[in-house]
């Protein structure tokens, strides 16, 4: 096994795990649920059980059945819940306003995350939502799971929880949405006892970290990307749980430059594989794709008639460096110039592969539009080798933690704390040298902050020295 | 060990130490590979898509997996997971993945297999008709939306998720399923400027947005809230210390400073924005995060604010609808729709596809001269004739 978890892993089978029968589990037939109308008046939600797309009202549905059909002490939070949660929702669309209020500090006793606290403003109406919290499970890293797992999770939401869920939550988290306050223990204790899992994060923590497939089923991957997340995730549990941060923190792990899990656009700290060396070529079976006996990108363009492959119109004239030559179909590729953008792997998957000498490249301080206007992360280390235990890695992301939590406001993330202090003063502080990578063009304006001691003899000057050159 | 059935499980209110486990972390990944994945971890030699929604992944040894992509609603119940323990447990050795954009990926490791799976998940339907597992959601079509809570969970909406995720989906549902575009689509929503979905970055984006300053609850401000935090939280400084008439401490709001991002709303609940004819629909598009050929990008506003038309939101799947085809008709291949936008220009961009051109639509936040066009590099359309009659320049 090439990977070993940091602690024995508690094997989890759900014959020993369950609670729900067969029978409870099968309660309901197509022809009940076709008839089934919940306690409220849901006009608009059942508009949308129709259409291909999958129905989460129909889907709702079916839980709310369910839990019709479930015995009293099957069951330790309220029976209606799903039903109330849709007849609100339909609240608020004739409203046009959400009836959720606003927060409410719930936890678990001494983490200062991984729940989110929910109430109802319509408590009388929706009595059994009145208390409404939400649970995040930090998920295995890219979101591979048993059905072992997945039964045990289940069984546990539906008899203390409303059996709603989201998987998944934007960051990453397996979400268990709604419970009650009293719960909230209970289900931490069944998470980390019975289940060997724990929650993610929330508020002023670091984020659950995640990560794109890697090379668990993807030729491109220039990292174990799953593994750089769990031993992180694993190794900063402390600040996971107990917010020390002025704000959020997000790490997201990036096989490569192609960005599946969107670390440049949202995580604090991105990590996106690449290599230094050479793209790999098979000659021969670039000849096999100009020959139109392999199927460009994958097949990924199939649905189309777009014409016989043409190497130049779609790949090395769309080469963004014009690296590439074919030279007596022979694929020549000027390493030196390319800025590995994958367009041509994509392209030709079979032919041409990311090269050997693999790492990855660190940028910084992406964010969604609050509070500053949205920024994309900002390149900060080319190149540093990903391998475990990763301390290269672990130091330098304390080095800008540090720096963070001296100097940044209030819920000011660490892209608004850059652009607040200037990058060359935030290279400095983290010591690295500046380099042309680092930005898109020099900087336009001569403002330059010069200080004292890049100038000779310093700032402090003599007046009177200076009037003996020059008359009042 | 089972599941606990007492109310308080093994949790023991009067000794909140006792027993609890913390800092365990997520469980470890490698026991939720297949056998077929963890043999040829790192040892993929190539990848080809059979047809939408199938991935076959080659290994160096030979091995095969194949995938099937299916759509979900992020929003699932126990019951629908469970339905997809079944088909991982009949088919696939009871391994699942799910994807960043919410799909449900089976994995098997023959095409024998597969054609079972695949006919399997196509005839499961919820009883109102929808599928219950679509496959699809590869290459160049649009896959998954990506969403937030909206109205089922969240305190700060504009607007509701998963209805009008629902609701384009059904409508791009033939873009999930066949590949046809010039290049992959993403659509993204989130239901207001928070945006826990990051959904700036997206080939087309859906945004919440509202369009009424708060509303100050002078009543409980000063109980409820931090009134200096909620002072520093606007970031245009429209919030000031005021006194009520009685002469409590509250704040008044520059009503015409606001930029109705929500923020001192997240800071103090006395300041609520929601409204139902202030609340609305944002458009942006032609944003990417992939490195490919050009650099990742934001996505631009194209359409400043359309009703919360629940539950189908007619407004916005039209106009996503006039978006995507021009850009099906126009693009060229591996052209993604912002590269498209540029290449064209976005006075052509609004030619083509028919929005209109509005005053919200050019910048006037920070930055904002960045957006101004300082050339004379630019493509005559009607728009610009407009101008031109206006200032006097033609008949």
């Amino acid at each position: 096994m090439p990977f070993e978890p940091n602690e024995p892993q508690k094997e989890i089978k759900y014959e020993e795990t369950r609670i729900y029968t067969d029978a409870e589990l099968n309660s309901c037939s197509d022809e009940e649920l076709k008839n089934f109308k919940i306690k409220h008046q849901i006009p608009d939600l059942e508009e949308l059980e129709n259409g291909p797309w999958p129905s989460f009202v129909a889907d709702a549905k079916q839980e709310a059945l369910h839990r019709r059909k479930l015995a009293d002490e099957r069951m330790l939070i309220d029976r209606d819940v799903v039903e109330d949660m849709l007849g609100q929702l339909q609240v608020s669309f004739d409203d046009g306003e959400t009836h959720w209020k606003h927060g409410g500090i719930v936890g678990v006793f001494g983490y200062g995350g991984g729940v989110i606290g929910r109430y109802s403003d319509l408590p009388e109406r929706y009595p059994s939502i009145a208390h409404f919290h939400t649970i995040r499970v930090n998920q295995p890293a890219s979101k591979f799971y048993n059905s072992d797992l997945l039964r045990t999770i289940c069984d546990m939401w539906e008899y203390r929880g409303s059996g709603l869920m989201n998987l998944h939550g934007s960051t990453g988290d397996l979400v268990l949405l709604g419970t009650t306050t009293e719960q909230l223990e209970p289900i931490f204790f069944e998470l980390t006892h019975v289940l060997g899992q724990d929650i993610g994060g929330s508020g002023s923590n670091l984020r659950t970290p995640s990560c794109c497939i890697g090379r668990a089923r993807c030729e491109f991957a220039c990292y174990d990307t799953q593994n750089l997340c769990y031993e992180l995730t694993q190794y900063y549990q402390d600040e996971l749980h107990r917010p020390a941060f002025p704000y959020k923190f997000k790490l997201k792990f990036d096989g490569c430059p192609n960005g599946c899990v969107a670390s440049m656009a949202r995580s604090d700290m991105s990590f996106i594989g690449t290599w230094r060396d050479s793209i790999r070529i098979d000659q021969d079976t670039v000849k096999a794709y100009i020959a139109g006996d392999v199927v460009p990108n994958g097949g990924a363009h199939m649905g189309r008639d777009w014409g016989k492959f043409d190497i130049h119109k779609e790949v090395i004239d769309l080469c963004p460096t014009k690296c590439m030559s074919l030279v007596d179909d022979e694929l020549r590729i000027d390493n030196q110039e390319c800025t590995r953008c994958m367009h041509c792997i994509n392209v030709m998957p079979k032919a041409l592969k990311p090269g050997k000498d693999n790492g990855l490249s660190i940028l910084l301080g992406a964010k969604a539009p609050i509070l500053e206007g949205a920024q994309m992360a900002t390149l900060i280390v080319p190149f540093m080798k990903a391998e475990p235990p990763y301390d290269n890695i672990k130091e330098f992301i304390e080095k800008v933690w540090e720096f963070w939590i001296e100097e940044g406001k209030n819920r000011e993330r660490l892209g608004e704390l850059m652009q607040r202090t200037g990058l060359p003063k935030f290279l400095e502080t983290i010591g690295l040298p500046p380099a042309p990578q680092m930005i898109k063009t020099p900087r336009e304006n001569p403002y330059i902050l010069w200080k004292e001691e890049d100038v000779p003899g310093g700032w402090n000057r003599n007046v009177n020295e200076y009037r003996t050159r020059h008359k009042r | 060990m089972a599941l606990s059935l007492d109310r308080l499980g093994i949790y023991d209110p009067k000794d909140p130490l006792k027993n609890r486990l913390t800092d365990l972390g997520p469980r470890h990944f490698w026991q939720y590979f297949p056998p077929v994945i963890q043999n040829n971890y790192g040892k993929w030699a190539y990848h080809e898509v059979l047809e939408t929604g199938i991935l076959m992944h080659v290994s160096e040894t030979g091995d095969k997996i194949y995938t099937v992509r299916c759509g979900a609603a992020r929003f699932m119940t126990v019951q629908h997971v469970r339905e997809i323990c079944d088909i991982a447990d009949q088919y696939c050795d009871g391994f699942v993945r799910f994807t960043t954009r919410n799909n449900i990926e089976f994995l098997v490791d023959s095409v024998e297999k597969l054609e079972a799976l695949k006919k399997d998940l196509e005839s499961r339907k919820f009883v109102s008709g929808s599928y219950k597992f679509p496959i699809g959601g590869t290459g160049a079509g649009v896959t998954n939306i990506v969403h937030t809570q909206g109205y089922i969970h969240c305190h700060t909406p504009a607007t509701d998720a998963s209805s009008m995720v629902k609701a384009v989906s059904d409508e791009l549902f033939k873009y999930f399923q066949g590949m046809t575009l010039p290049a992959k689509v993403r659509v993204s929503m989130a239901c207001c400027l928070n945006m826990c979905g990051a959904v700036h970055c997206s080939d087309i984006a859906l945004l919440g947005n509202h369009r009424k300053p708060p509303i100050v609850d002078h009543e409980v401000i000063d109980k409820v809230c931090e009134i200096p935090l909620a002072i520093a939280a606007c970031p245009v400084g429209a919030i000031s210390p005021d006194k009520t008439p009685e002469g409590g401490k509250t704040v008044k709001i520059k009503k015409e400073r606001c930029m109705f991002c929500g923020n001192c709303y997240t800071m103090c609940q006395a300041l609520p924005l929601s409204d139902k004819e202030g609340d609305g629909v944002t458009i942006l598009a032609g944003g990417k995060i992939s490195n490919r050929i050009s650099e990742p990008k934001f996505s631009k506003v194209v359409v400043p604010w359309l009703p919360n038309n629940f539950p189908r939101f007619s407004e916005v799947v039209e106009k996503v609808k006039k978006i995507l085809e021009a850009y099906a008709a126009d693009a060229n291949k591996y052209e993604r729709l912002g590269d498209w936008a540029e290449r064209i220009g976005w006075e052509k961009f609004f030619e083509k596809t028919g929005l209109e051109f509005t005053e919200h639509l050019i910048d006037d936040y920070r930055l904002a001269y960045d957006t101004w066009r300082t050339s004379t590099q630019f493509k005559y359309t009607a728009a610009a004739w407009d101008v031109s009659r206006f200032a006097g320049g033609i008949e």
